[in-house]
């Protein structure tokens, strides 16, 4: 098979493995009331994941980031929220500044 | 079919300060990069951020293809990382329902459920009339979507001006932007207690099993905070 067909399908099932979780979520949500006490558990849930999802983007990173050391990451993202809790939270200047922050500390290490 | 008014409302969080444009913005135009060096065309990385539209899985899926991983195993890996999408749209499809909206919305709307957007419509909801969420839901997925593939677009584009620093750069503003987020959302005690077991969860598990840590540190921190006692319960 060429590169390009093979690629064809490559994203093909990577959309059909995405778009499974999302249905999959939309059927069972279907009988939820969004006052039973299964909805609270997936609320919980879904917050706790995404936290974790984060910590492991922060501390055990993949691709580029992986050429940064986790003390920078920290005091960068450190940075951003002390940003972020005095400006009312905005969140344009915390992210646009984590980007500054990171290249240019990366330039220097 | 779709209430103008409260689309564009939706559509409108992302000209404001507290708008998820840059986020996405940055981590799809390093995806795009990423795309180009991997050898895919225009039409393909377009296609894969339209179609797949969740960062991690796409991060996956071309790691995998230059390793030369079968379709099966391709299939799984993506499944399992984005998995998280499963209980995102079971935390957020119910406060859409209305009775007066009918069924393809909610299947097309669930095309758009995304960290970003979840996040968004978790903190704005409350303020919307209940029959009309959907319309502002599908305005901030719209919005969302399109930033990311015209990211995608403009990565791919500009590659070969994008340095190894501003790659570094560019991968840490969604972490950032999720992470601001998230402590945005804490406003009850027990929101605070999922947030922090499963960060503190997420990389201890990752040490044990790095592919289904996320998954179990989440379904743990979420169970944990689910059980605390709190007598006066904010908004969720």
């Amino acid at each position: 098979m060429d590169l390009s067909s093979n690629l064809i399908l490559v994203i093909t099932v990577t959309s059909v493995a995405t778009f499974a979780s999302r249905f999959l979520g939309i059927l069972t949500a279907e009988n939820i009331s969004d006052k039973s006490k299964l909805f609270d558990w997936f609320n919980y849930v879904a917050y706790s994941i995404l936290a974790a999802l984060i910590a492991r983007m922060v501390i055990f990173p993949a691709g580029a980031l992986l050429e940064s050391t986790l003390l920078i990451r920290l005091l960068v993202i450190s940075i951003s929220i002390l940003i972020f809790v005095c400006s009312k939270k905005n969140l344009v200047l915390p992210t646009v500044l984590s980007f500054i922050l990171l290249s240019f500390f990366s330039g220097i290490y | 079919m779709i209430n103008r008014k409260y689309f564009y409302q939706g559509l409108k969080s992302l000209i404001s300060s507290r708008s998820p444009a840059i986020a996405l913005a940055c981590s799809f135009i390093a995806l795009g990069a990423l795309f180009n060096n991997a050898g895919f065309n225009l039409q393909q990385s377009a296609a894969s951020s339209f179609f797949t539209y969740a960062l991690p899985g796409q991060l996956v899926m071309t790691e995998s293809f230059l390793v030369g991983a079968s379709l099966v195993n391709i299939f799984l890996s993506v499944w399992l990382v984005n998995f998280r999408l499963y209980p995102m749209s079971v935390a957020l499809v119910p406060v859409l329902k209305h009775k007066s909206q009918p069924r393809w919305k909610y299947y097309l709307s669930c095309h758009v459920i995304a960290v970003s957007s979840w996040l968004i419509m978790k903190e704005s909801y409350k303020k919307i009339d209940q029959k009309y969420r959907l319309d502002f839901w599908l305005g901030i997925g719209c919005g969302t979507l399109s930033a990311a593939v015209i990211s995608t677009l403009l990565g791919y584009w500009i590659s070969d001006y994008l340095t190894k620093e501003m790659m570094i750069g560019l991968a840490i503003v969604n972490p950032v932007y999720f992470l601001c987020m998230m402590i945005g959302a804490m406003n009850n005690l027990k929101i605070i207690i999922a947030v922090s077991s499963g960060a503190l969860l997420g990389p201890i598990f990752y040490l044990v099993t790095p592919e289904w840590s996320i998954l179990i540190a989440g379904i743990v921190g979420g169970t944990i905070a689910f059980f605390i006692k709190n007598k006066k319960n904010g908004p969720i």
